[in-house]
């Protein structure tokens, strides 16, 4: 039997005890008296709200494990996808397209929706690795422009299309109902939460990534040419193919995070505005806590979202919602010293042996 | 001829903070760091030196102010930036990761610390350093309305930035060592520099240039800060590998990157531009555009330095 190797849960584990105990201090310093309580709403948040509680959870993780999986792929392959905003915006563009402008679709026009956003998502991200691969640019340098560039073009698409674009509230129309992704019965489990099957499909996709990775030609020949081009060239794989294509399917993977957002019926519209949207690098965050292992990233997706969702009660006692923010970044800092953890839990089990 | 002025006084705004944050990430990868963290940097920086203004709102006004916040804006940024260097340099850490961690912690602290101290996130300031006429200078015909009428003192500090610069990188000892530690590090070991020491050097300036250009990014194209630079040391990562790591091509990616955001932020008040009819998203999106392409065009044989982004190891061959 194949032993597993702990050390990387274990370094994770580390980060977080730091990021949550450098958390408490800063509230206990801002605020000595509601630091406790409000410490235990972040640790206990969203039990204390139950059913609801879980499924909010849920809700917030669907797009984190989906941007975390695309981040977290692209890395073992080599790549740094910080794109991943840029195309989680194409692909909610997308779907709102097909969402507002499609309704002959009927009962198929939230699979059309979703389809259309995997396909912006993969265009956005197989441009990044077209450009690597025939013409050595770099793609974190690609991927920020085009971030910036689908966030342009999809304000301009959307301000100039009088069927999309609500003058009133300067953002996208609102979706009916026929086109949101289905709760499937999900919201009478967790009744009163958003949550939709946009969770099902996210760990499906997790899962396929991770069997991709681990289990086929295919994905062990992106991981090969991700770790050493030339040799991967010299063992006859196409290194310029390999690269796209893990960028078109990193693409496709945050344009279905941005699809399921925007179709999930809780209000959430395009706003025209020049910024960003954070969900590719929260991506980041979610894969550099997983270690890239898309089944880890599936439960660091979830453990970030709890974070957050904790976050939200937190109010309850005056402080902002931005130190979960802050205690995330920590986790991550930390998380950067595995290679330190590592050393350290190598050179006692070797003592040890000795 | 007054809206070929007011351009190009809006341009230089636009382009000083991206050149002064881009050659401090210029010395950062020189010496073979990567740092990815150039926007929360300048979030920092601008974070603690506006509040300084707007603590001394009243009792202090006019340029002193701002050169107290400049030196405020710098100090944060090493501070910070040390984050980074103990992350990469002693620990040996993945570059991008202790980066991105920077980002992200950056904004969350400025709003959670602006919202302890005074109950909401945007910190306001009064803004008394605009120079409407720089004596002698200004009359010159033509160079003095274009540089010297509207101008901030940033923007003389952001030229003078440029000019160390050069020199340091290219005419000193310690700038011929930055570089060595940032192409090949193990042979910069074996000549007796200590690499560990060139590559803090090479942060702590990044740092304290990003700080810096927090603040002077924010000085001119607001009155208060609202925990984000808008993209702007992205922007500037962009500026430092369009203009290829060299100091002179950095001004010149810089004043293309402003030049474009003037005429997107302006050019309403610009009657040959509105006449053409072209969206504002057209101009916002051509410099992200233009560096794709200029990128296609030069990356094939990149001038990055070669070591940047592994971190240095003695042993290594």
């Amino acid at each position: 039997m194949k032993k597993i190797n702990f050390t990387p849960l274990i370094s994770s584990l580390l980060a977080i005890l730091a990021g949550l105990v450098i958390g408490f201090l800063i509230l206990l310093i801002c605020n000595t008296k509601e630091a406790v309580p409000g410490f235990l709403t972040i640790i206990m948040g969203p039990f204390t709200h139950g059913l609801e509680g879980i499924g909010d959870v849920l809700y917030y993780a669907t797009p984190l494990i989906l941007c975390g999986t695309s981040v977290g792929f692209a890395f073992r392959t080599g790549l740094f996808n910080i794109g991943g905003s840029g195309q989680y915006l194409m692909g909610a563009f997308g779907a709102v397209y097909v969402g507002l402008m499609c309704e002959f679709l009927g009962p198929v026009q939230w699979v059309v929706a979703l389809i259309v956003a995997c396909i912006l998502g993969g265009i956005c991200g197989g441009i990044t690795g077209a450009l690597k691969a025939y013409f050595n640019v770099n793609e974190v340098i690609t991927s920020i422009m085009l971030n910036y560039i689908s966030l342009y073009f999809v304000n301009m698409t959307i301000r100039g299309n009088a069927m999309l674009f609500n003058p009133a509230r300067n953002e996208s129309r609102n979706i009916k109902e026929v086109a949101e992704v289905p709760q499937l019965g999900l919201d009478k489990i967790f009744s009163g939460s958003a949550v939709n099957i946009g969770i099902i499909i996210a760990i499906v996709v997790a899962i396929i990534i991770y069997i991709i990775l681990e289990k086929t030609v295919f994905g062990y020949e992106l991981k090969a040419c991700g770790f050493n081009k030339n040799a991967s060239r010299y063992a006859g794989i196409n290194e310029n193919k390999s690269i796209i294509y893990s960028m078109i399917i990193a693409g496709a993977i945050c344009g279905l995070a941005g699809g399921i957002a925007y179709l999930s019926g809780t209000g959430k519209h395009i706003e025209i505005k020049d910024v960003i949207p954070a969900e590719g690098f929260n991506g980041i965050s979610v894969a550099l806590l997983g270690v890239s292992n898309p089944i880890a990233i599936i439960f660091s997706g979830l453990f970030i979202a709890y974070l957050t969702a904790g976050g939200f009660y937190l109010q309850l006692f005056h402080f902002s919602k931005e130190i979960i923010d802050i205690i995330i970044a920590i986790i991550i800092y930390f998380s950067a010293f595995s290679l330190l953890v590592t050393n350290i839990i190598s050179r006692k089990s070797k003592k040890g042996k000795e | 001829m007054n809206i070929l002025y007011f351009l190009i006084q809006q341009t230089m705004l636009f382009t000083i903070p991206l050149l002064i944050t881009a050659l401090g990430g210029m010395f950062s990868e020189r010496s073979g760091i990567v740092n990815i963290a150039l926007e929360g940097i300048m979030t920092m920086g601008a974070f603690t030196s506006i509040l300084f203004l707007h603590f001394t709102e009243g009792f202090l006004s006019g340029n002193l102010q701002l050169i107290i916040a400049c030196i405020i804006a710098v100090v944060t940024g090493i501070v910070f930036s040390v984050f980074h260097a103990i992350a990469a340099i002693n620990l040996k850490a993945d570059q991008t990761i202790s980066g991105t961690a920077l980002n992200m912690f950056a904004p969350a602290f400025a709003i959670f610390v602006a919202r302890i101290i005074q109950g909401v996130q945007q910190v306001q300031f009064a803004n008394t350093f605009l120079i409407s006429n720089v004596p002698v200078l200004s009359d010159i015909p033509v160079i003095g309305s274009m540089f010297f009428k509207n101008a901030y003192i940033t923007t003389y500090i952001g030229i003078v930035i440029l000019i160390i610069s050069s020199i340091v990188l290219y005419k000193t000892k310690f700038g011929l060592r930055l570089r060595a530690c940032g192409e090949f590090p193990q042979a910069a070991d074996a000549a007796g520099i200590n690499v560990y020491f060139m590559q803090y050097m090479g942060v702590i300036i990044s740092g304290a240039l990003a700080g810096l250009g927090g603040l002077v990014f924010v000085v001119p194209t607001s009155t208060n800060f609202n925990a984000t630079v808008s993209g702007y040391g992205f922007l500037a990562l962009a500026v430092l590998i369009f203009g290829q790591w060299k100091p002179k091509y950095i001004l010149l990616a810089s004043l293309f990157f402003g030049f474009m955001k003037a005429v997107s932020s302006g050019y309403s008040g610009i009657p040959v531009l509105l006449s053409l009819n072209i969206s504002q998203y057209i101009y916002k999106m051509v410099p992200y555009i233009a560096t794709v392409i200029v990128l296609i065009f030069t990356s094939k044989n990149s001038s990055a330095p070669k070591a940047s982004g592994i971190p240095f190891d003695k042993g290594k061959r």
